[in-house]
């Protein structure tokens, strides 16, 4: 009798621990993601039987040498959490701004879901989207009004025949503002944001520094409320005052508006200073990925550990 | 010994084919009037040709606002001087046809007579200077000031089909920003030119939104003539024979200047501006200077001269009759 008390006793306690854990969600499920890429892929060329086998870290190429298909990026997995700056370094050539350009919707993965969640305040989120799935309309309106990028290069992402008041606007017009004293009100918010002077506002491109210029960027990035900011190489061909200025202000940003991004950089200080987690990526493959301080201090993979003696 | 018998009756099929297909030709080329020069087809252009233009307008017509190429044609008049709106003519044109042939309003400025006289010498047809009379209308830069009706077409000449050349003068990419309505740049062009200017400094050729889709350049109107072309009761064909592009706005389609709130598009017509010769003070006006002895004045009469005449009896007789009552 005793012992069927005990057993029913222990039937019990176990039932609690189940529910007791049912209640309580697993860690990952309780950071909202809003952007899981599965297992994208971007070839350039035709593609063979061989291409996977001979390409890759461990080949120390991305290009086949039967088809000479480069494979810039090979079955990538990741999750970007809302509020997270994601740090993607690597070599050049493995791959890093070919990922941008797939997640800013510009460049057409050759197979894979890149799904995006709206980020919601109540930690749930919305119904997930294929981004990959949308046509040319819906990934320009997308990328207008979710997506915000900052390109290495100021002439990729402005317009220099524009004065820098309108390539802010840009966005706002985009989104159908269409009262010129409201757009210069907010044009000159936006670049007090980023520590432009305002009353620049009608200048030409062409008379602002490089930071300047990054700043510019970064104002019209943020002009639409975007849900994720996209920076690709932001300080290189700055100096390193410059440099720390535009790394503040993104951290700032962060910090503020609680931004999510996804920050590519061959550059180990700018990553350590800003993302918490970060991909390695070489020939196309992310060869290790987790928090960017346990990659910096304890490198596992030999290309990691390559990275960070030369860099520090 | 069978494929020899089928071979012959196809050969006498494609025969009577033939000889239907000249015969409804010649029937064309002949048209009611010999008043034509015989060395040329009926309107200039090949036959051939003729039905490319129109197969690319009923496309263009099907898009609205959508610029359609077209293998633009030489004609006996130089590329930019109308050669667009004259084939887009001339492929419609039938032996029915009235033509009414005007530049910037005018019946009779040079290049309005030259193309009149191409056509006339070509058709052998009867042209006119009544707009309402007029079952076609070629026109560079004005639309003519009497409402048009749903059995007449305006043609227009134009000069710059594609109203992103200010803002991309790369064709290609022009093209994929019009594909992917990404209109964005042209907006702050707008932008930029309140901001430079402190008003829209756009006088003609101003970008207009049709059916909110496609943006479109109006060709080289005023902006007085912008909004007649929205739900208008007439077919709109636009030719740019430099361009080799075709476009069109077909009957009550809507069409939506691009403007700001607080910077509304406006037309140039100001008030208190009065036609010297009929008195007209609702039409688009063109000015000149009279000089004079005390130095001259700047006077005005309407650019549809046409329209102007017409007027001008109606002022005569009602000013008498204000005389005889007096």
């Amino acid at each position: 009798m005793r012992d069927e008390i005990k057993t029913s006793l222990a039937d019990d306690r176990q039932a609690t621990e189940k529910n007791s854990s049912s209640l309580i969600p697993h860690p990952s499920s309780l950071s909202s993601w809003v952007l899981k890429a599965e297992n994208i892929s971007k070839r350039y060329g035709p593609g063979c039987s061989y291409c996977a086998a001979l390409t890759g870290p461990e080949h120390n190429t991305s290009q086949c040498r039967i088809c000479g298909t480069v494979t810039a990026c090979a079955a990538l997995n990741f999750q970007l959490n809302q509020g997270q700056i994601l740090g993607i370094v690597g070599e050049s050539g493995s791959g890093k701004s070919t990922l941008m350009q797939i997640v800013n919707l510009s460049q057409r993965a050759t197979t894979g879901q890149l799904w995006y969640r709206e980020p919601a305040t109540n930690g749930a989120g919305s119904e997930p989207l294929d981004l990959l799935a949308f046509d040319k309309f819906t990934s320009r309106a997308f990328r207008n009004e979710r997506l915000g990028i900052v390109h290495q290069r100021p002439e990729l992402g402005l317009n220099m025949n524009f004065t820098v008041g309108g390539n802010v606007a840009e966005k706002l017009l985009l989104a159908r503002w269409r009262n010129v004293g409201r757009i210069r009100e907010r044009t000159s918010q936006l670049m007090e944001l980023t520590e432009l002077p305002s009353q620049r506002i009608d200048d030409d491109p062409y008379t602002f520094s490089g930071g300047m210029l990054q700043r510019v960027q970064i104002s019209k990035a943020l002009s639409s409320h975007p849900a994720l900011l996209l920076l690709d190489e932001v300080t290189s061909g700055l100096d390193v005052s410059v440099q720390a200025r535009v790394l503040d202000l993104i951290k700032r940003l962060q910090w503020e508006l609680k931004i999510t991004m996804l920050l590519v950089s061959h550059d180990l200080g700018v990553i350590k200073q800003l993302a918490s987690r970060t991909l390695v990526m070489k020939n196309g493959h992310i060869v290790e990925s987790g928090l960017t301080d346990q990659i910096l201090e304890d490198p596992q993979h030999p290309y990691t550990q390559l990275l960070v003696s030369s860099a520090l | 010994m069978h494929e020899i018998q089928a071979l012959a009756r196809l050969d006498a099929f494609f025969g009577q084919v033939t000889e239907q297909s000249e015969a409804q030709e010649t029937e064309v080329v002949a048209g009611p009037d010999d008043n034509r020069d015989p060395l040329y087809n009926f309107g200039f252009i090949d036959e051939d040709s003729k039905r490319e233009v129109r197969r690319k307008l009923l496309k263009a017509v099907a898009i609205p606002g959508h610029q359609v190429p077209f293998a633009s044609r030489d004609l006996p008049i130089a590329r930019g001087w109308g050669t667009g709106g004259l084939q887009v003519t001339l492929s419609l044109i039938e032996p029915h046809d009235r033509v009414k042939v005007i530049d910037q309003g005018d019946d009779d400025s040079v290049n309005a007579v030259n193309l009149r006289r191409l056509i006339q010498k070509t058709t052998g047809l009867s042209v006119t200077d009544d707009t309402l009379d007029a079952t076609i209308i070629q026109t560079r830069h004005r639309i003519p000031e009497e409402v048009l009706r749903e059995d007449q077409i305006l043609v227009l000449q134009v000069p710059m089909a594609d109203p992103l050349r200010w803002v991309e003068p790369a064709l290609e990419r022009a093209t994929e920003m019009h594909a992917e309505a990404d209109y964005g740049q042209m907006w702050v062009y707008m932008y930029e030119s309140v901001v430079r200017s402190g008003d829209i400094n756009i006088s003609t050729q101003y970008p207009v939104m049709v059916e909110d889709r496609y943006m479109m350049d109006t060709s080289p109107i005023p902006r007085y003539d912008v909004m007649r072309l929205h739900m208008a009761e007439t077919l709109y064909l636009f030719g740019a024979g430099r361009e080799k592009r075709v476009y069109a706005i077909p009957p009550y389609t809507r069409i939506a200047p691009l403007q700001f709130e607080d910077y509304p598009f406006t037309t140039e017509h100001q008030s208190g501006q009065v036609c010297e010769k009929c008195g007209a003070t609702d039409t688009f006006l063109t000015s000149y200077f009279l000089t004079g002895p005390q130095g001259g004045r700047w006077a005005y009469t309407c650019s549809d001269t046409s329209y102007c005449k017409k007027k001008r009896p109606e002022q005569g007789m009602k000013e008498e009759g204000m005389r005889d009552e007096g």
